[in-house]
């Protein structure tokens, strides 16, 4: 047995884990083109919570604060960029890629920027008076989100809205008798690269390193003389930028978004960090990728139970693992 | 900690008296349906706060599952009530139901959480109150779906029923108010939402209430004295999610209708926690005023915001900021607000007042 665990610990630990749920699902489902849909569908849903989950978890690891509020970030960014692409119409229906790419860049710059505002703004006005104070945290983070799911309503109203998609990223390619959707594939690829970003970000520059420092002991990294608060600010923009970017994946996935999405996305936010463990980047992936997977098998394996699923996996984790698979802090 | 009171904290008990008075007059007072529907609610609320209050405020435990606990209450007696037909039996069953659920999700919820920081325990009750209003929606052939379930309750709730009849055979009045059904229906609301309310403050009174006093202001100290913090946290997540099914289930005979706008959905929750914050935290007063003012707020200022809106109809901006779909919009500024510069309440803050007597 020891040996066994060993060996498991040499291979990688838990980031073995969703190789042992995609194996257990092929045998499971049984035919390799659904499965393989199946896979492609949770990796590319994985990498947009991870989007939306790692600033969420990177604020709490560093300053200790739970923001209940994260989920509005990711509703104004969807519906920001829904905006901007219905505004960008023409260059969405054009031919050319170009200007199709432009209008999606458009989209994001202009959700990022929104993130960076918002959550400079958020963290300044709203939180900064309330550090430490895990209870009125809570409940201003939940009365911020209240009033922001009432901005959104006021502003856009409270009928679905669609989000037009380029003709690029619509329909799917065939490998052997598998259909795969551009879309996801395009998810999975922007995911992958903020999570490359960050962490050759924390892990290969100062900042990062500061980060992690803090993470792991921020009294320790005060009194050497560096101001946490300040690098907290950023971070807090940095995070709100991620969620507001994963609802403009989002919203693109869905293509028709309605105010409750910031709400539906929380809790599985939520159950991501809780699965992943606090304060690191690695376990927010690893979780939000088991979230994607173990969603997508059991919505084709039992679809009665796929609205337990996330609840279910979150219970078996916490029971083996109390502080989530990967916690930065120990 | 001495039993002299300032005198605001006498006001607030008076005026926890009065607002007990006038909901026990409440039929006689107040004579049309929607005052008692009013009447009816804030006595529900009350119970409901008033347990939330035993947590957040006596415990420091943030839950989002207390509405959860609520539902199962209202389903239990619902399906009970639809399956059995309308009788005690079916009431005490659905009762009973409801609060063993409530127990075992409370006892499984707080062993999970308690595993990891308590911190989480939020992020997992909003979770698992999720779950449970996802599954309402989806068993429809058991719980209604969406649309809920509508049932009758036992005779002498009907308003047809007559409690007296004078010599013509017609019901019989007091004071001009019918003595029906519903008349007996507000009662039965109210002396039940009291008992369950004095049962609440007296478990705040007894050595137990003190405990858990000295884990809010301590905990690390009540865990060095050698009170176990842990399980007397869960247990006072038990009692809480008890006494709220029981709401739920009182809540559901009055109703004759039980869907997920009215016990599950996260609105409810919100109301829930403005009551207690706006009302004060860790008394059990505090819920009482939170409870009636929101209620009211919500029957009576909405109508008010919606003339005040037609009224200023040609003044840009303002009647668009006050229409009545805004109002949660103003709750969440002032909930904010009152989070920062009153964090204890009315209750709190006026107790704090005047000298010690």
């Amino acid at each position: 047995m020891d040996q066994v665990n060993k060996l498991v610990e040499r291979m990688g630990g838990v980031y073995l884990l969703p190789f042992a749920v995609a194996l257990v699902a092929l045998v499971l489902i049984g035919v390799p083109s659904s499965w393989v849909t199946l896979t492609v569908a949770g990796l590319a849903m994985g990498m947009m919570i991870f989007l939306m989950a790692s600033g969420l978890s990177l604020v709490f690891g560093l300053m200790d604060v739970l923001n209940f509020g994260h989920s509005a970030f990711v509703s104004f960014g969807a519906f920001i960029a829904a905006s901007v692409l219905a505004w960008l119409g023409g260059w969405l229906g054009s031919e050319s890629i170009l200007l199709n790419s432009a209008a999606i860049l458009a989209a994001f710059i202009a959700a990022i920027l929104f993130g960076l505002a918002a959550g400079w703004f958020f963290e300044t006005v709203v939180i900064k008076p309330v550090y430490h104070d895990h209870l009125r945290q809570i409940l201003i983070t939940m009365g911020a989100l209240i009033v922001a799911e009432q901005m959104i309503l006021a502003i856009w109203g409270g009928t679905p809205m669609s989000v037009p998609r380029p003709n690029f990223l619509e329909g799917s390619f065939l490998i052997g008798d598998v259909a795969i959707e551009i879309y996801r594939v395009y998810a999975f690829v922007i995911g992958a690269l903020v999570y490359a970003a960050l962490y050759l970000t924390l892990n290969r520059t100062r900042i990062g390193l500061l980060i992690r420092a803090g993470v792991e002991n921020r009294e320790m990294v005060e009194a050497l003389g560096f101001r946490i608060d300040r690098l907290f600010v950023g971070v807090f923009m940095v995070g709100s930028a991620l969620a507001a970017m994963g609802g403009v994946m989002w919203a693109g996935y869905e293509t028709l978004i309605t105010p409750a999405l910031g709400a539906e996305m929380m809790i599985v936010v939520f159950i991501v960090v809780i699965i992943g463990g606090l304060g690191s980047i690695e376990g927010t992936l690893l979780g939000a990728i088991m979230v994607g997977l173990v969603a997508n098998y059991v919505g084709f394996l039992a679809p009665k139970l796929a609205l337990a699923s996330n609840m279910i996996l979150m219970m078996v984790i916490l029971l083996w693992r109390p502080n989530g698979l990967k916690p930065a802090v120990k | 900690m001495t039993n002299q009171e300032t005198t605001g904290a006498r006001t607030v008990k008076a005026v926890v008296l009065l607002i007990a008075a006038l909901l026990l007059f409440a039929p006689f007072l107040f004579q049309d349906i929607r005052s008692l529907e009013v009447a009816a609610r804030i006595c529900v609320f009350i119970v409901l706060v008033a347990s939330y209050d035993l947590l957040i405020g006596y415990t420091g435990i943030v839950s989002f599952a207390h509405t959860m606990f609520f539902g199962f209450g209202a389903y239990g007696a619902a399906i009970s009530l639809k399956q059995m037909g309308p009788g005690w039996d079916a009431v005490i069953v659905g009762a009973l139901v409801g609060a063993l659920v409530s127990i075992v999700v409370a006892v499984a919820i707080g062993l999970l959480s308690l595993r990891v920081k308590a911190i989480f325990f939020a992020m997992i009750t909003l979770a698992a109150a999720s779950v449970a209003m996802v599954l309402a929606s989806q068993l429809s052939h058991f719980t209604g779906g969406e649309d809920g379930i509508t049932y009758k309750t036992p005779e002498l709730f009907k308003t047809a029923n007559k409690l007296m009849v004078d010599e013509n055979g017609k019901v019989a009045r007091l004071f001009g108010v019918k003595l029906n059904g519903k008349l007996a229906a507000y009662y039965f609301v109210f002396l039940s939402s009291l008992a369950l309310f004095l049962v609440m403050l007296r478990l705040v009174g007894s050595p137990i209430g003190t405990v858990l006093k000295a884990i809010r202001e301590n905990e690390a100290r009540a865990e060095a004295i050698g009170y176990r913090v842990v399980a007397y946290r869960t247990f006072v997540f038990c009692i809480a999610a008890v006494i709220a099914s029981l709401a739920g289930t009182i809540y559901a005979i009055w109703l004759k209708y039980t869907g997920p706008d009215t016990t599950l959905s996260f609105t409810i929750m919100i109301d829930i926690l403005l009551m207690v914050v706006i009302g004060g935290m860790g008394t059990l007063w505090g819920a009482v005023i939170g409870a009636v003012l929101l209620v009211l707020a919500q029957y009576y200022l909405r109508d008010l915001m919606g003339t005040a809106a037609e009224a200023l109809s040609g003044v840009p901006i303002l009647p668009h900021a006050l229409e009545p779909d805004r109002w949660l919009f103003w709750l969440g500024i002032i909930f904010i607000l009152l989070v920062y510069f009153f964090p204890k309440g009315i209750a709190g803050t006026i107790s704090e007042k005047g000298a010690k007597a």
